[in-house]
């Protein structure tokens, strides 16, 4: 019993022991709860909610583009995809075999679709084909009892009514790409999201884009939405109008036709662009849809370049639509007046040099006026030659050659005026006065864009202001972009505007004007212009001595860039329009009917606007319309 | 009431359930009923599919109880030996036959009830060490060649277990064996020296460890360096139970158990769940009560006159401890996650009966504090 007695009280002292062990591990366990539950609660909750909330983003709708009238250039389209929930839909197979028998289904769609599934959790909705018809979705719907996991869903996508007549202006949009994603606003890597790529899409992207909402939603473990917790809602991407006028722009494409050209018409007083033709274009559809590789190389290596945006980007020599900068300049800097007489006998002699007027025998002693008029050559390369390079330069930079314009469009090219510097530090060799000379004619170095040019019509016809082109109409916006929109004085004299604006007066209008078939026989609504034919090659002196061949003997691309300058109506100009037909002959022949036609509609649309008591400056912007 | 030898006439039925201190029952039913209200929870506020079946199977373990209290503790004594035997082949078997699991051999399949016999085991080695310590004189439980067998009937089941496998319940069976050791008297020294030798056995049984076992390790140690991989079972734990801050998010509204980032929450983070809707309130609630029914045990083990009756008490005790202790912890992210369930509350059919019946014997020892037993079958005593 003893014994027995020792046993039980060393058995005490040990269940104590153990007892004592126990409530320290309790009491480690108690503290450990109060580090979680009270000195960490905080960090944990949060990460709790981290766990639960999620933030979805919604894409905003983006804003249309307007031409000036308020008709839609750029529009969304509902667009409809088909997408199969597989836990929903079970036998996936069997859904697809089902749905290939209302809506075509390709055996790649088919295998893209299996493939999903499986590597996506089973509640994620699949996109089985998307860009459906309103009958795909009626026969999916109708049908949509025996199609289980099967949905419709809506999406937007871009739509251009026009296609190709407002390409180079319009842009398209596309997939941002990884680079533009990775610095940017979530929204952009939301699937199905398009930014502007190229043209006003790209210029505006800000404005049309809108402000993304979101949607705060509460997720499970594997990330499947329970309920919504909270919404805000972003804001539609802006409406734009542009100055464009669809019927002008159509009617201008129209008359390039099948020719490689630009014609840009403005707004003198504005600068506001009424149309900008680019031919030949593309469908910028194919873009937001995805080119294949035989699309994209038939663009690529089309001669006539139809991604380019010819209007900005194509930057030829002026040839005699640059005469007018060279008479401002002249008279500017005194070395002529409307008297000053010039005998041309058909050619200049410079030491070695013997510069050609086009006219083989010469147009005898001719005025500033007749100069313009019959395009005479000599003349000009008298003025060139007293006034020298570096005043051309000057004056041809005010009237906005030379320099980009800052136009709301990308990728704009800035043309050339060569000067002294300008050769000596691309060439690093001197200047010549047969350079001058030839830069009279708007020749040699000479390049000039057809918006240039453009405005420089428009500058003139002005009375000498500067205005700026710009696409879009509401002048805020487009300072939004960095478009100077306010136009200053050149302080050019009003009478050596009067002088340039009375030659090309009669460059149209009088019976010895080089594009008196181009004339417009309305009263009131006659136009002004110059002609211009730029060489693309050197008429070599054998050649002059056997005859010049002419264009159409020539292959396409070595035939003369045939361009025209113009304004209308002559009193009180409204609309400036430059044209350049590539390769397409003398500027009379091929580019003035073209300016002839534009300037006329120009004219009549708007007094069709003010007859119908519609006026053509203020249609209602639609921005603010609804 | 004393009797110090068993008449054959004995206390009556009645009598000895006059002897169960139902207060202690009252504190097992309070822990269940808070794991049958967690497991409606966890369902998403339904009784299907859990709660109900645990609610049947609580009820069932009750009458389990109620019925070994007021057996004969000698009854206990003799059947020790068998039962362990019996629960060994089990393992046995369990390790040829079971069914796979849980990604470990632990089930054998009755058709009624998935047995799980190292549930069984945990009881069944307390019972054996308790019945050879009993016939010990306290000479002899100096002696280390004395402590051979006892070695050998804990070291056998812990082998058959690992090879599962199950660490987790292996770690139980070894501490609580060692328990009912040291209750036993074993020299303190000879802890010290086993002590020593597993841990330089300790890279040893790394190599012997599965790769899935090795990874709970070491994600143990550092579980926010792969908070998808292997680590999203203790952060995800940790968050809900820092989340749930001191007062709780509410019944049914923790979002971690409901939005299921909680994994298994059924079974082992059931606390979690618990600590998440009621709060630090809730789980140092949880945590008193648990003390309640360790200190009655205890108390218990020390009131009994015979050895058999003491080490049984103390070493099912040890087990229910481990049990709380190791999930606690676990949850918590202070052990590794081994996979052992919350006594009485998590789901799961054999623990439940296994640790009624534990308490049943507690009881029964309690009943029976005055009996003495003589150390040896043959009746005499020395």
């Amino acid at each position: 019993m003893g014994r027995d007695l020792d046993r039980q009280k060393q058995f005490t002292r040990r269940a104590l022991l153990l007892a004592g062990g126990k409530a320290v591990l309790l009491t480690v366990l108690a503290g450990r709860l109060y580090y979680l539950q009270v000195v960490e609660a905080e960090r944990y909750t949060t990460l709790a909610e981290d766990n639960r909330v999620n933030l979805r983003l919604l894409a905003p709708v983006r804003g249309r583009i307007l031409d000036r009238t308020g008709r839609p250039l750029a529009v969304n389209r509902q667009d409809f995809r088909v997408v199969v929930v597989a836990e929903e839909a079970g036998d996936i197979e069997g859904t697809l075999t089902s749905l290939g028998s209302l809506v075509p289904l390709g055996d790649g769609d088919r295998k893209r679709v299996l493939r999903e599934v499986g590597r996506q959790r089973r509640f994620v909705p699949v996109t089985v084909r998307d860009d459906l018809g309103w009958e795909d979705v009626a026969r999916i719907e109708v049908n949509s009892l025996d199609l289980p996991g099967v949905a419709v869903e809506e999406g937007q996508s871009r739509e251009y009514p026009y296609g190709a007549l407002l390409s180079h202006v319009l842009g398209y949009v596309g997939p941002a790409s990884e680079a533009e994603a990775a610095k940017g606003d979530p929204l952009l890597v939301l699937p199905g999201f398009r930014i502007g790529k190229a043209g006003i899409e790209k210029r505006y992207e800000g404005p049309l884009r809108g402000v993304g909402g979101s949607s705060e939603v509460e997720v499970n473990a594997v990330g499947r939405v329970i309920r919504e917790l909270d919404r805000r809602e972003g804001g539609s991407g802006a409406d734009l109008a542009l100055g464009i006028d669809l019927e002008l722009q159509q009617l201008a494409a129209q008359r390039l036709g099948e020719e490689s050209g630009a014609v840009v018409v403005l707004d003198v007083a504005s600068g506001e662009v009424l149309a900008m033709a680019s031919t030949p274009g593309y469908d910028p559809s194919a873009f937001n849809r995805g080119l294949t590789s035989a699309e994209w190389k038939s663009l690529t290596s089309n001669p006539k370049a139809p991604l380019i945006n010819k209007a900005i980007a194509g930057q030829y020599a002026p040839g005699s639509t640059f005469k007018p900068v060279v008479a401002l300049a002249g008279l500017e800097k005194g070395v002529i007046d409307a008297g000053t007489g010039v005998f041309c006998s058909g050619a200049l002699q410079l030491g070695n040099a013997r510069f050609h007027c086009w006219k083989r025998g010469g147009h005898g002693t001719v005025s500033l006026r007749e100069a313009l008029i019959q395009s005479c050559d000599c003349y000009f390369y008298e003025v060139a030659r007293r006034a020298g390079v570096e005043k051309i330069a000057a004056m041809g930079k005010r009237l906005g050659l030379g320099m980009p314009l800052g136009i709301d469009l990308p990728h704009e090219r800035p043309g050339l005026l060569p000067t002294r510097d300008w050769k000596q530090s691309v060439f690093g060799t001197g200047w010549s006065m047969g350079e001058t000379v030839i830069t009279g004619i708007g020749q040699g170095y000479v390049l000039a864009t057809p918006l240039q040019l453009a405005v420089m019509t428009a500058r003139i016809a002005n009375g000498g202001r500067a205005v700026m082109p710009r696409v879009v109409r509401d002048a805020g916006l487009a300072e939004g972009v960095g478009v100077r929109a306010k136009a200053v004085d050149l302080g050019l004299d009003p009478a050596h505007l009067r002088f340039v604006r009375d030659g090309m007066n009669g460059v149209v209008n009088a019976a010895n004007g080089t594009a008196k078939r181009a004339a417009i026989r309305e009263p009131g609504l006659a136009m002004a212009g110059k002609t211009g034919t730029s060489q693309v090659r050197r008429i070599s002196r054998a050649e002059r001595d056997a005859g010049v061949i002419k264009n159409e003997h020539l292959p396409w691309e070595r035939r003369d860039h045939a361009l025209f300058i113009g304004y209308a109506p002559v009193e009180r100009p409204r609309y400036a329009c430059a044209v350049v037909i590539e390769h397409g002959g003398a500027g009379s022949k091929a580019a003035a009917p073209v300016a002839r036609d534009v300037l006329l509609a120009a004219q009549k649309i708007e007094a069709t606007r003010l007859a119908t008591g519609r006026p053509a400056d203020s249609p209602g912007d639609p921005r603010r319309d609804g | 009431m004393r009797w110090h030898a068993f008449p054959r006439s004995g206390p009556s039925i009645a009598d000895k359930l006059l002897q169960i201190r139902w207060l202690f029952i009252l504190a097992v039913c309070a822990v269940s009923g808070v794991g049958i209200a967690m497991l409606y929870s966890a369902a998403g506020g339904d009784m299907e599919p859990w709660a109900i079946r645990q609610l049947v199977r609580f009820i069932v373990a009750l009458g389990i109880l109620v019925v070994v209290a007021v057996s004969d503790i000698r009854l206990w004594l003799r059947w020790a030996y068998p039962i362990y035997f019996v629960s060994l082949l089990l393992l046995v078997v369990v390790d040829f036959a079971g069914v796979i699991g849980m990604g470990a051999q632990r089930w054998i399949d009755l058709g009624i009830i998935n047995l799980q016999p190292s549930e069984v085991m945990k009881i069944a080695l307390v019972l054996a060490l308790a019945r050879y310590f009993h016939g010990l004189g306290s000479d002899d439980v100096g002696r280390p060649w004395r402590l051979a067998l006892p070695a050998v009937m804990i070291v056998v089941p812990v082998a058959l277990v690992l090879k599962q496998p199950d660490l987790g319940t292996a770690m139980m069976l070894m501490i609580g064996g060692a328990v009912v050791f040291f209750a036993a008297g074993v020299r303190l020294w000879m802890f010290v020296v086993v002590g020593a030798a597993g841990g330089a056995a300790l890279p040893v049984a790394w190599g012997l460890l599965h790769d899935y076992q090795r990874k709970r390790v070491l994600t143990f140690l550092d579980p926010e360096s792969d908070p998808l991989g292997s680590g999203y079972h203790i952060l995800q734990s940790k968050i809900a139970l820092g989340s749930g801050g001191v007062l709780g998010k509410g019944f049914l509204q923790g979002t971690q158990s409901h939005l299921n980032f909680l994994p298994e929450k059924q079974t082992d983070f059931i606390f979690t769940m618990l600590a998440e809707e009621f709060g630090l309130v809730g789980s140092l609630g949880m945590l008193a009560l648990y003390a309640i029914i360790l200190g009655y045990c205890i108390a218990i083990a020390m009131s009994a006159r015979s050895q058999f009756g003491r080490l049984t008490a103390i070493g099912i005790t040890a087990t229910f401890f481990l049990y709380l202790f190791i999930n606690m912890a676990m949850v918590m992210g202070l052990v590794p996650v081994v996979g052992v369930p919350l006594p009485l509350v998590s789901y799961g059919g054999t623990a439940i009966v296994s640790l009624m019946l534990g308490f049943g014997l507690v009881m029964c020892v309690y009943v029976h504090r005055d009996v003495t037993i003589p150390r040896h079958s043959t009746g005499e005593e020395r």
